[in-house]
């Protein structure tokens, strides 16, 4: 795949929405490789009897495989090293087999420390129409 | 359950790592990221970048190269499986790439509670450094903390 090629700013206006990314539903096997893959080996994740332990109903994905997918959206619109900043809420918690959709939308435009700078919305919703990650993003263009 | 604000303030051990193709490559494939910037040296060099990149959010798997992991859970005397990520943020200064050896380091700057301490949230504050002590990244956290009193309630 390549890498992303960065739209200019003059011709991104407030309003413009990226374009989505649908993702496979997420699955035990991914949340296994994202044990490993994060260093984050809480078992909550990967071991349904310690979640069950814990109250929960399942293993559930961690907040930091979604925001990751936040990373991804932003990444395919502008290359990395034009991402300034990228942060989320948690708002609701994804489980096994959700089907989660990533969407991002322009909601401002500014210059700071000599860039032109796009302010983003990006969020990750699920199957229920519930949004799962609330986030922004901050990207500089030329 | 109770947390202790004096807490507020604490400065964990920094921590110096270095950034590995390998660890990249199992993050990428976890998150279906493709991208051959993150893979490969010719690609990412072809792209601009010194070498192959970290993504945006493997920092926090940086993070989780601490020696002392889990030092939050030992100093707030919690469970792991009482806690939730309640926020995430990152600002980038500089693309943080393989070979390089960064330098984190993590602080306490915030613990309050909601719900009459049904949950309690604790925010960190971490700063990475490159070799020279230049700033690469800030990023800031919040743990949910669910209190298993409360519960039984």
């Amino acid at each position: 795949m390549a890498t992303a090629t960065a739209p200019k700013f003059d011709s991104i206006k407030v309003g413009d929405q990226l374009k989505s990314l649908v993702l496979p539903p997420v699955s035990r096997h991914q949340l296994a490789l994202y044990c490993g893959g994060s260093g984050d080996h809480n078992p909550i994740h990967v071991d349904l009897d310690f979640a069950k332990k814990f109250g929960f109903k399942d293993v559930f994905a961690h907040g930091m495989l979604s925001m990751a997918f936040l990373g991804r959206l932003v990444t395919s619109w502008v290359p990395q090293k034009q991402v300034r900043g990228l942060g989320t809420r948690f708002t609701s918690i994804t489980w096994v087999g959700d089907v989660i959709t990533v969407s991002g939308k322009v909601t401002g435009k500014r210059e700071a420390n000599g860039e032109k700078l796009v302010d983003l919305e990006v969020k990750c919703t699920n199957q229920n129409g519930q949004d799962t990650l609330q986030g922004s993003a901050t990207v500089a263009l030329a | 359950m109770q947390l202790d604000k004096k807490l507020i303030g604490h400065t964990f051990k920094p921590f110096t790592t270095t950034v590995e193709a390998g660890k990249i490559r199992l993050f990428c494939k976890a998150i279906g990221e493709e991208d051959s910037i993150y893979t490969d040296e010719a690609a990412a060099k072809a792209a601009g970048y010194r070498g192959i990149t970290a993504p945006p959010t493997f920092l926090r798997a940086l993070q989780a190269d601490d020696p002392n992991k889990g030092g939050l859970l030992r100093l707030l005397n919690v469970d792991i499986g009482l806690i939730l990520h309640g926020e995430q943020h990152f600002e980038y200064f500089a693309p943080v790439v393989v070979g390089d050896e960064v330098t984190c380091q993590e602080k306490v700057v915030d613990i309050y509670d909601k719900k009459g301490g049904a949950l309690w949230f604790v925010v960190q504050e971490m700063e990475m450094k490159d070799k020279a002590g230049k700033l690469l990244a800030k990023g800031k956290g919040v743990t949910v903390v669910r209190n298993p009193d409360a519960a039984k309630k």
